[in-house]
């Protein structure tokens, strides 16, 4: 397990627009932190930092109690980042490479991974032979497969249908319960957030800067579709709709 | 193809064939250079009998086969290189820009020069036009890969031996395949004029030594030989290319 502190993050583009702006942030271990925010705020980028994907202009990110092996973090990302040349099983499969496990533990590893997702019956079919949500599971299981500490999730259902969307986030939200990962999830959506997160992080837009951190304090585990019947979460809604407007 | 489509395809060739035999049976054509396709097939029939076709297709293909992979497999990794690494490519792309326009028939007498009158002077004419082709459309392919996979790539902490073989190849491999398909065109040009010179076997040699002796009957079975083998391998890489991408095959 793993805490996350981001310090003074700021990140100017190389077209000189300040993205962040100051960025302050700690994600405790096992912690289950949702951003929010308008489109162009940054969310992503930050996300792509704190994954080492790509580099801040000031500030730093640091990350407390990751396992020498094994990754130390993994990424979800928006869609179609499963290889079209690779088959289901083979993508996940691939996450294992530079661990070095021996190849029968990786097999029951993805084969024990594609099954909590459902897909064991797609273990060998090819991405585009599966919908949009079923690639999704996929690729959440390759992340899952790996058992890093940290999980940052980019808007991982973001293109799919509201069914798929409410109907994945239960599901990734049992295989979090069972396994408490410490994990950002960045996401337009804000009822997502709200079912998801043990606290919302609420950013503002040119340049991003965190507007509001809000405690979700439903208790767990908890059921996507009942929580929608709360009147506590129709009040969560509508407070971070207020500060996105 | 759809079934009409086919039938366009086999009635394209079978067409030109009648109307070349009407123009010759009409006198329209000169039969002493433009025999009737009739006598061609015919000729051609024979010289196949001969043994002499299957020899020379063999060597040619032989030839076209060693000077691909030697051009090919360099020209493949320059290219992967290329398409990742900003530095490769700030040194390779002058150097090929100069030197890709380069007739590689013109440099056959240099070749010779260089590598002798054996076999190895031909190989290296074919492995050099196909080394650009190659470097140039694989590094298209690499850099034409979505964004998306590199950054997966990172954030699993992809090793790079199997970044480069197991993301960046089949990434590239329909670009790779595109190049390979100019690859074959032009290395039949290649080896059929390197085998003018300094050979006794090969479709080449037969066309040359056709034209020497006034041999036309000859010319134009070792013309149809060249036709077929090009034509072989065109249709041969289609279907390994249907095998090799299968992530492709439902996108059509």
């Amino acid at each position: 397990m793993a805490s996350i502190t981001v310090e003074h993050l700021s990140k100017r583009y190389p077209s000189g627009t300040l993205a962040l702006s100051d960025i302050n942030l700690e994600v405790g271990e096992g912690e289950f932190v949702s951003v929010v925010g308008p489109s162009g705020c940054g969310k992503s980028t930050l996300l792509r930092i704190m994954a080492e994907l790509d580099t801040p202009t000031e500030g730093r990110v640091r990350t407390a109690g990751s396992a020498a092996d094994g990754l130390p973090s993994a990424v979800v990302f928006q869609e179609q980042s499963l290889f079209p040349w690779m088959r289901v099983a083979e993508n996940v499969a691939f996450a294992f490479d530079s661990l070095g496990l021996p190849k029968s533990e990786v097999d029951r590893r993805v084969a024990k991974e594609l099954a909590l997702v459902g897909l064991s019956n797609f273990a060998n079919a090819y991405p585009h032979e599966l919908s949009g949500g079923m690639k999704q599971r996929a690729a959440v299981a390759r992340a899952f497969a790996v058992d890093p500490p940290v999980l940052y999730m980019d808007e991982p259902f973001g293109a799919l249908d509201e069914q798929t969307r409410v109907g994945l986030a239960g599901e990734l939200m049992a295989l979090w319960e069972r396994t408490r990962k410490t994990v950002v999830f960045i996401t337009h959506g804000i009822e997502e957030a709200v079912t998801l997160a043990d606290r919302v992080v609420v950013l503002s837009a040119h340049p991003g800067t965190v507007k509001a951190v809000i405690p979700i304090e439903f208790p767990r585990p908890r059921d996507a579709v009942a929580l929608r019947g709360e009147p506590k979460f129709g009040e969560y809604v509508v407070r971070i709709w207020e500060l996105l407007r | 193809m759809t079934r009409a489509e086919r039938a366009v395809a086999i009635a394209a060739p079978i067409s030109i064939v009648l109307l070349w035999q009407l123009a010759v049976s009409t006198r329209f054509l000169n039969p002493g250079l433009f025999p009737p396709p009739s006598e061609i097939a015919a000729n051609f029939v024979a010289y196949a009998s001969s043994g002499e076709l299957a020899t020379n297709t063999a060597w040619t293909l032989g030839r076209l086969i060693i000077g691909c992979l030697i051009g090919g497999i360099p020209g493949t990794l320059i290219g992967l290189a290329m398409g990742m690494n900003r530095w490769v490519r700030a040194y390779f792309q002058p150097v090929i820009a100069l030197l890709y326009p380069i007739p590689k028939i013109a440099i056959l007498p240099l070749l010779y020069f260089i590598f002798g009158t054996g076999e190895a002077a031909k190989w290296a004419a074919i492995a050099v036009g196909v080394f650009f082709l190659m470097a140039i459309n694989t590094e298209a392919g690499v850099r034409q890969i979505e964004p998306i996979y590199l950054d997966v790539a990172r954030a699993y902490r992809i090793r790079p031996a199997s970044f480069y073989f197991r993301v960046l190849l089949p990434g590239a491999l329909p670009n790779i395949y595109a190049g390979i398909k100019l690859s074959i065109g032009i290395a039949i040009v290649l080896a059929v004029a390197s085998e003018f010179q300094l050979t006794r076997v090969g479709l080449g040699f037969a066309i040359f030594n056709a034209q020497q002796l006034l041999d036309v009957d000859r010319l134009y079975a070792a013309l149809v030989a060249v036709s077929l083998l090009g034509c072989i391998l065109a249709y041969g890489l289609d279907l390994t290319e249907r095998w090799a991408i299968p992530w492709r095959r439902e996108r059509k």
